[in-house]
């Protein structure tokens, strides 16, 4: 579902390019089919225009790649944001992880991304993809064109939406969306309610899959660390292959708790898993915690805010009493 | 306390300026606790990072306890606050995953309280000892 | 491979009662780095600690484990003790086998088993410890007040009187603070001013002190032994060197309609003035806010009738920049405001008073000249409420009110009530009350003559309503021991309203990253053992900014900060605590997490240009620590996602090697 075509952003990025506000473009890639994109920069209007794309495939958080990107070079870089972007870019702010100066960020809607990823594993020899309002036509080599309703194909992420507000642009294509209440908690609820020994035989089931690819820890806006404890040799903890059983679980453990207060749940962690394990119910539940025991805070909704587990009050439940109410007791 | 053969292994960070100093005093009154709990000396219950929790259990603790100076009684003013934030968080986290949340445990321990101390390891211990063996943080990965 | 000595000390029986420490030392021969261990009858004795040095040479020792008493008992001792053997005195660490071990517990199997763990995690972490040395910076030998009330006078006063400079920084145009607007004081009932202008007299004669009255602080930079702080002196439009204080100014200035700050807006004052007479310094103030000459070019009146020429328009505020070894925060209270409790009808009625009020209503030099008179109609009160705990332990008016006791009022309310009975006996005075809170030398002899000698009517309960009437206010309350309702027609209503603190010591606070309670009053180092220290290294706190308190209170206070202050100035060089945080500054993301959680506000951050393998090069923001301030709590390298900061002295691999020992 585009609510804003492929043109409209090609055209602003090279209005901005000819006026000089930018110097460079982060954008798609096209590959060899529609639904294999590449996030790319672009230095000029002739690659622009012959490889810039935008569809529906277009999901991943283009504000990690603002870092290195903007540390490159002093040109100023034009970035387009989604709405679960611009949580990122706002944390990232926060953190002093790139110049704003360098960048012009252009807002632009979203009514949910597909994955490619899923369609494959859905649908055999895909060649091409085409959206039309909410149906989405996929062309297949042997078996025709299959028609499929946007969202059943919509990717799991965005099924939980919970923004679809912009907090951060300097321009915005299109119309702002609103905040949206997005029953996000719902699987981590389900979770909570289950017997211990039901909880640890899902997690079980879940990360013994666990491949330790660092896919996760990769794509996540989040993880920016220069280096992180895991590949530290004088971190104690630093292991690129699982060493022993609980090498897996503490990895994903301490990951969740090192963005716990800055992850604005954009879902990255979980789209780029190989193994589809639902990394962002680890996540989830520490921002529902930290909701529930500290009061509502939303990474990344404004810039310099500080996030709970930074913060204290003299009144805090014990950590006892958390955990009784962190699965529902109270 | 009586348990049988089984003894649980425990590992009890203690802050310098209360909790240490009540385990310490806990020893001047000769108010008994079991061996099983060694206890690691940090500045302050901050210190503790979650890292080094997981790690007690990975390499076979039973159980891990965190003993601090009282909310408000801080040497460093603010610093148990923190680890009460953390640790709520970390226990929780971990309670979803079904591990037993009486492996873990944050307690707050004044320089005068030893027999707080004694009292609380007692009683630990034998929570600990009661689950038995620490599997499932030993074994989470599927052992096929 | 370090080499490291283990010693096992017996402590007599202490622990070789429960302890095989012969076994413990034999087991630690086989771990690895360990090239010597042995055990002895007392480690901490003379003969002990010569064994150790001799170890030290003999086998070239590079770390020391000592199986002993508690680190808290002898640490010190056996750092002092490698130092002597040449070894850095960070290079020692203690298995606590005594407290910790046996001591709690009974059999020998069972001790010496755990004996063996706890020198082993000893080991684990000697291992990694590094040498450490700890920073050394100067101190500047002055202090700086801020805040010129009874506090800051008594602190100022005690340091110069050990012969140190002392700057007073107050921004109203005098010093005296609150205790100089008081009338009389409990339980004494001597004369405030008669106790206090002294003291400021001596204060502005005293050599040592400058006072910069009418000035602000507007910045601090540096830490303890080393502020610098800029100090704003406002522009009074008065030359203090050459003004007189003779008041012709004052006198001749047309603009007689300016409410009077210290007399709470009860009478009025010119737009040049000398707060009261014994202010000091005593020199006027122009009043930008109401001088016809400031504000439209037009009078001059002062500058004309000024013998001494000291009348300035041009005036502009200044700036000075001055180097500190110590600051003490006496920032003070102010009661709070009275306009949202409605129910006793402040707003409404000028018979509705506060205490502090009711003090320049009495007071020789107040609005009436001494003579108790209704504010309305300057007509002597027969009937007075006073209403204690206005605002104060006030759970549910979070919204208007405090929740804590402003422990004053109970004594000063039982001193008017009797002060008035003793000069008006014809007088009615009703105290409604929560509870009479009297702990203090001669406070309840004080209150209790309130009572039972001079008559005052106790009533337990709140007064739930007041209701201004045909002149009279209508006092409805309630009676809890008799339980019922009482209705009181009163001529004058007394709130005693809850005190806060003074709303610069906020951004005070933050300049001096000094931490607050939620109430905003300074925080102290430690409740009961370091009472008049803040957190923050070097800054000190005296008065009421820490807490509710009376005039002997704040007074023993403000000499207890002075110590403080002394004992540091004293010094020529300060030493650190080495064990204190350190940034990798490769492996740093400048995120500001740790910056956030830092209670003395000892990282900052700095842009640093990195060599890149390509050769080109990058500019990072990275967190730096500043050693002179970091106290070593360690909440910091918890905060750090990336590792890069760590603890000296309990670094994360230390720990976690400790960790492992015990785990095997």
């Amino acid at each position: 579902m585009q609510e804003v075509t492929r043109d409209a952003l090609l055209n602003k990025a090279l209005e901005l390019l000819k006026n000089g506000t930018v110097d460079r473009v982060l954008g798609y890639r096209v590959g060899e089919f529609s639904y294999d994109v590449t996030p790319a920069v672009f230095e000029n209007e002739d690659a622009l225009k012959k490889d810039f794309c935008w569809n529906s495939f277009c999901g991943a958080n283009f504000s990690k790649y603002l870092i290195s990107e903007t540390a490159k070079t002093e040109k100023k870089l034009l970035v387009f944001l989604k709405p679960c972007d611009s949580y990122s870019f706002n944390q990232l702010l926060t953190e002093h992880r790139f110049d704003r100066e360098k960048v012009y960020a252009v807002g632009v809607p979203c009514g949910g991304m597909l994955s490619g990823k899923d369609l494959r594993e859905k649908v055999e020899s895909v060649s091409d993809v085409s959206v039309n309002g909410d149906k989405v036509t996929v062309k297949t080599l042997f078996d025709g064109d299959l028609e499929f309703d946007f969202e059943t194909l919509l990717s799991d992420r965005c099924k939980n939406c919970k923004s679809k507000k912009h907090v951060a642009y300097d321009e915005l294509l299109g119309e702002d969306g609103e905040v949206l209440d997005s029953h996000r908690f719902d699987e981590v609820e389900r979770l909570e309610q289950m017997t211990p020994d039901e909880r640890f035989a899902f997690w079980q089931g879940e990360l013994s899959r666990c491949i330790r690819c660092n896919a996760c820890r990769d794509v996540c806006p989040a993880c920016t660390c220069e280096k992180c404890v895991f590949d530290n040799p004088n971190s104690g903890v630093q292991n690129k292959a699982a060493a022993d059983s609980f090498e897996e679980k503490m990895f994903h453990i301490i990951r969740a708790f090192h963005v716990a207060g800055r992850c604005t749940d954009c879902g990255e962690c979980s789209r780029v898993c190989p193994q589809h394990i639902p990394l962002h119910l680890l996540n989830r539940k520490f921002i529902k915690d930290i909701n529930s025991f500290y009061g509502d805070y939303q990474a990344g909704a404004e810039v310099g805010s500080r996030a709970p587990i930074v913060n204290y009050t003299t009144d805090d439940p014990e950590p006892s009493e958390a955990v009784e109410r962190g699965h529902g007791n109270a | 306390m009586q348990v049988n053969e089984y003894k649980p292994l425990i590992v009890a960070f203690c802050c310098n300026w209360c909790s240490y100093a009540g385990a310490d005093l806990a020893g001047n009154n000769r108010l008994n606790y079991p061996a099983d709990v060694k206890i690691i000396r940090v500045p302050c219950s901050c210190r503790v990072n979650p890292m080094f929790i997981l790690r007690a259990f990975q390499r076979g603790a039973d159980g891990v306890i965190l003993c601090g100076c009282h909310p408000g009684d801080c040497h460093y003013t603010s610093g148990n606050y923190y680890t009460r934030r953390r640790m709520a968080l970390l226990f929780s986290m971990l309670d979803y995953l079904g591990i037993e949340k009486e492996r873990t445990r944050v307690e707050w321990v004044s320089a005068a309280e030893g027999a707080k101390f004694a009292a609380t390891m007692n009683d630990f211990v034998e929570t600990v000892a009661a689950l038995g063996e620490n599997k499932r943080l030993e074994d989470l990965r599927c052992k096929k | 491979m370090k080499r490291i000595g283990v010693f096992v000390c017996h402590c007599g029986t202490n622990i070789a009662g429960t302890v095989d420490v012969k076994a413990v030392a034999e087991a630690m021969k086989h771990e690895p780095g360990v090239v010597f261990s042995t055990d002895y009858q007392y480690m901490c004795s003379q003969a002990g600690q010569e064994m150790i040095k001799a170890a030290v040479k003999e086998h070239r020792l590079d770390g020391i484990v000592v199986c002993s008493c508690s680190p808290r008992m002898h640490e010190a001792t056996f750092r002092k003790t490698a130092a002597a053997a040449g070894l850095n005195s960070y290079m020692v660490e203690i298995a606590n086998i005594r407290e910790q071990c046996s001591w709690v517990h009974k059999e020998m199997p069972i001790g010496t088993e755990k004996a063996i763990i706890l020198a082993k995690a000893a080991v684990a972490k000697v291992s990694l410890n590094a040498p450490l040395t700890p920073g050394e910076s100067p101190v500047t030998k002055r202090a700086l007040v801020i805040g010129g009330g009874i506090a800051g006078i008594q602190t100022a006063l005690d340091i110069a009187d050990a012969g140190f400079p002392v700057d007073i920084v107050e921004t109203k145009p005098t010093i005296g603070g609150k205790m100089a607007q008081l009338d009389k004081t409990f339980p004494t009932l001597d004369c405030a001013a008669c106790i206090l202008t002294p003291k400021m007299v001596d204060v502005a004669q005293n050599e040592k002190i400058r006072i910069f009255s009418y000035s602000e602080v507007t910045d601090v930079k540096g830490f303890v032994g080393n502020f610098d702080v800029t100090i704003k002196r406002k522009a009074r439009y008065v030359n203090e060197t050459l003004c007189t204080g003779c008041g012709a100014c004052t006198e001749k200035c047309p603009m007689k309609k300016v409410p009077n700050e210290f007399n709470l807006g009860m009478d009025n004052r010119h737009a040049v003035y000398i707060p009261f007479a014994q202010a000091v310094p005593k020199v006027a103030t122009i009043d930008p806010n109401h001088c016809l000459m400031l504000k439209s070019g037009k009078c001059g009146l002062c500058s004309k009738v000024c013998g001494a020429g000291a009348i300035d328009y041009k005036a502009k505020d200044e700036f000075l920049e001055e180097r500190y070894g110590a600051i003490v925060v006496a920032t003070g209270f102010n009661p709070i405001s009275m306009e949202k409790f409605d129910e006793f009808a402040y707003a409404q009625s000028k018979d509705v008073i506060t205490s502090l009020e009711l003090e320049r209503l009495m007071n020789a030099a107040g609005p009436t000249g001494g003579t108790l008179l209704r504010p309305s109609d300057h007509q002597h009160p027969h009937t007075i409420v006073f209403v204690q705990c206005v605002g104060s332990r006030c759970e549910a008016c979070a919204e208007k009110g405090k929740e804590y006791c402003s422990k004053i009022c109970c004594m000063y309310t039982a001193k008017h009530a009797m002060l008035i009975r003793d000069k008006y006996p014809d007088t009615d005075v009703y105290v409604f009350y929560i509870d009479v809170r009297t702990p203090g030398k001669n406070f309840d002899e004080f209150y209790r003559r309130a009572v039972e000698e001079y008559g005052v009517h106790y009533i337990k309960g709140m007064v739930g309503k007041v209701t201004p009437e045909n002149g009279v206010l209508k006092v409805q309350g309630s009676d809890l021991i008799d339980n019922r309702q009482l209705h009181i027609d009163a001529d004058l209503v007394v709130l005693a309203a809850a005190i806060e603190p003074d709303k610069s010591a906020r951004p005070l606070a933050t300049m001096l990253t000094a931490s607050m309670d939620t109430n905003d009053f300074f925080t102290e180092a430690h409740p009961k053992l370091r009472p008049v220290e803040s957190p923050t290294a070097g800054v000190f706190l005296s008065g009421t900014c820490q807490g509710p308190k009376d005039i002997p209170e704040t007074v023993s206070q403000a000499g207890a900060a002075a110590s403080k202050v002394i004992g540091l100035l004293c010094k020529d060089k300060l030493l650190g605590n080495p064990c204190v945080a350190h940034s990798d500054e490769m492996m740093c993301n400048g995120c500001s997490t740790c910056e956030k959680v830092c209670p003395y506000g000892a990282i900052t951050y700095e842009d640093k240009e990195f060599r890149m393998p390509d050769r080109t090069t990058k500019v990072r923001r990275v967190a730096k620590v500043n050693e002179a301030v970091c106290q070593g709590c360690g909440a910091c390298t918890v905060a750090c996602m990336s590792g890069a900061m760590d603890l000296k002295g309990f670094m994360n691999k230390q720990i976690m090697a400790e960790v492992d020992a015990i785990c095997k």
